[in-house]
């Protein structure tokens, strides 16, 4: 008796055809709105560091409608981002700690950057107007 | 509720195939039967040329890993009450080439799983007159649930990974590797990392997941994965300080 095995080829559609690869490969995505956000971060300060003219060029564009848009497409990718990060980080935390400790946990940290990046951006804003 | 289930099986013969085909069979319904118990019948009824791996028909000898209706599963574990008015479809585990029907070819997976040295290194030797290596429950708790692995390579059917780059040492190795660096009499790590944390170990895994949600043991190969790279990390960073020292 002779023995060929088969060799079966991965389709490209591979992950299309279950749920959890889909969300795994939507997951992935998110990387590339969070790098087009942070290029958009980046061309903010450089038009800063241009002077006013540019730096009221750089405001009118991301408060544009197409700039809006891109801001809210981006937020909802991270927003996904990290809760699908957050809902798995038990598995990466060496702790015995119960796994809602550890996702409560991130959720409360990332409440307080937030708030603190809030007052940051709020003083410099105040700064500004003043 | 029918009393019979349709069953939609891969035949491959080497002899006879170019490439697998389907051959459906229908077997009578039992509440109690699973698809396990659907294929001895048909092997022993129908079709006695019907080839499938199996042995202890409880979930402890992980032979009988196999895709049902495209999910990695244990035959005997899956009831075919829960595939009622279905087809069932049955095809041999994603990911190993078919040597006959849903039999893989698992000779790639025995290299890996040598590889990470799946066994106690022990710290220091002892002679046999100072009695066993002891161990307490505590300590014994922090990877026992990784000790639970029946090598059914549900998880390397279920891992895009394992198909994307045949090297990678995969989810049952890798977490069999944490199992040992875990435990308190051994003292292997430095010996496994060579595998473990090379080009085809912890870092080709990108947290898919998959791994977990298909063990059939909750062995949990992919935080045993993701804790290994945490581990492996601080171990390098370690290395640095005490290399920049010297």
């Amino acid at each position: 008796m002779s023995r060929r095995p088969f060799i079966r080829k991965m389709r490209r559609s591979w992950w299309l055809r279950r749920r959890r690869t889909l969300f795994y490969m939507m997951r992935e995505l998110t990387s590339l709105f969070i790098g087009l956000y942070s290029a958009l971060l980046a061309l903010g300060l450089v038009q800063l560091a241009r002077g006013s003219q540019a730096w009221d060029s750089f405001i009118a564009l991301i408060t544009s409608r197409g700039g809006v848009i891109f801001q809210l497409l981006c937020f909802a990718f991270a927003l996904f981002h990290s809760v699908t990060w957050f809902a798995v980080t038990p598995k990466a935390v060496p702790l015995s700690a119960p796994a809602k400790a550890v996702i409560g946990a991130h959720y409360a940290v990332w409440a307080v950057i937030s708030v603190v990046v809030l007052l940051l951006a709020g003083r410099f804003v105040d700064g500004s107007i003043q | 509720m029918s009393d019979t289930v349709l069953l939609s099986i891969t035949r491959y013969d080497p002899e006879k195939h170019s490439e697998p085909v389907f051959q459906s069979y229908t077997v009578p319904y039992h509440e109690d039967w699973v698809v396990l118990d659907a294929l001895n019948y048909i092997k022993d009824n129908l079709d006695g040329t019907l080839t499938f791996r199996w042995s202890c028909h409880m979930a402890v000898c992980g032979s009988c890993g196999m895709m049902i209706n495209g999910e990695p599963k244990l035959s005997c574990n899956a009831f075919l009450r829960d595939y009622q008015d279905k087809t069932i479809k049955v095809e041999p585990l994603d990911g190993f080439p078919i040597e006959r029907d849903v039999v893989v070819v698992i000779d790639s997976f025995m290299v890996k799983l040598a590889s990470v040295k799946p066994y106690l290194i022990a710290k220091e030797e002892r002679a046999l007159s100072e009695g066993e290596y002891l161990q307490t429950p505590a300590q014994l708790a922090v990877f026992k649930h990784y000790t639970q692995c029946i090598n059914c390579l549900l998880c390397y059917a279920a891992c895009p990974q394992t198909k994307l780059n045949e090297d990678f040492i995969g989810p049952a190795a890798l977490a069999l590797a944490h199992r040992y660096n875990l435990d308190t009499r051994d003292g292997g790590k430095k010996a496994r990392a060579e595998t473990v944390t090379s080009n085809e170990g912890i870092w080709e895994c990108t947290f898919v997941g998959a791994c977990s949600q298909v063990c059939p043991k909750h062995v949990d190969p992919a935080a045993a994965i993701q804790q290994t790279k945490i581990s492996a990390s601080v171990d390098w960073f370690k290395s640095l300080l005490q290399g920049n020292r010297s």
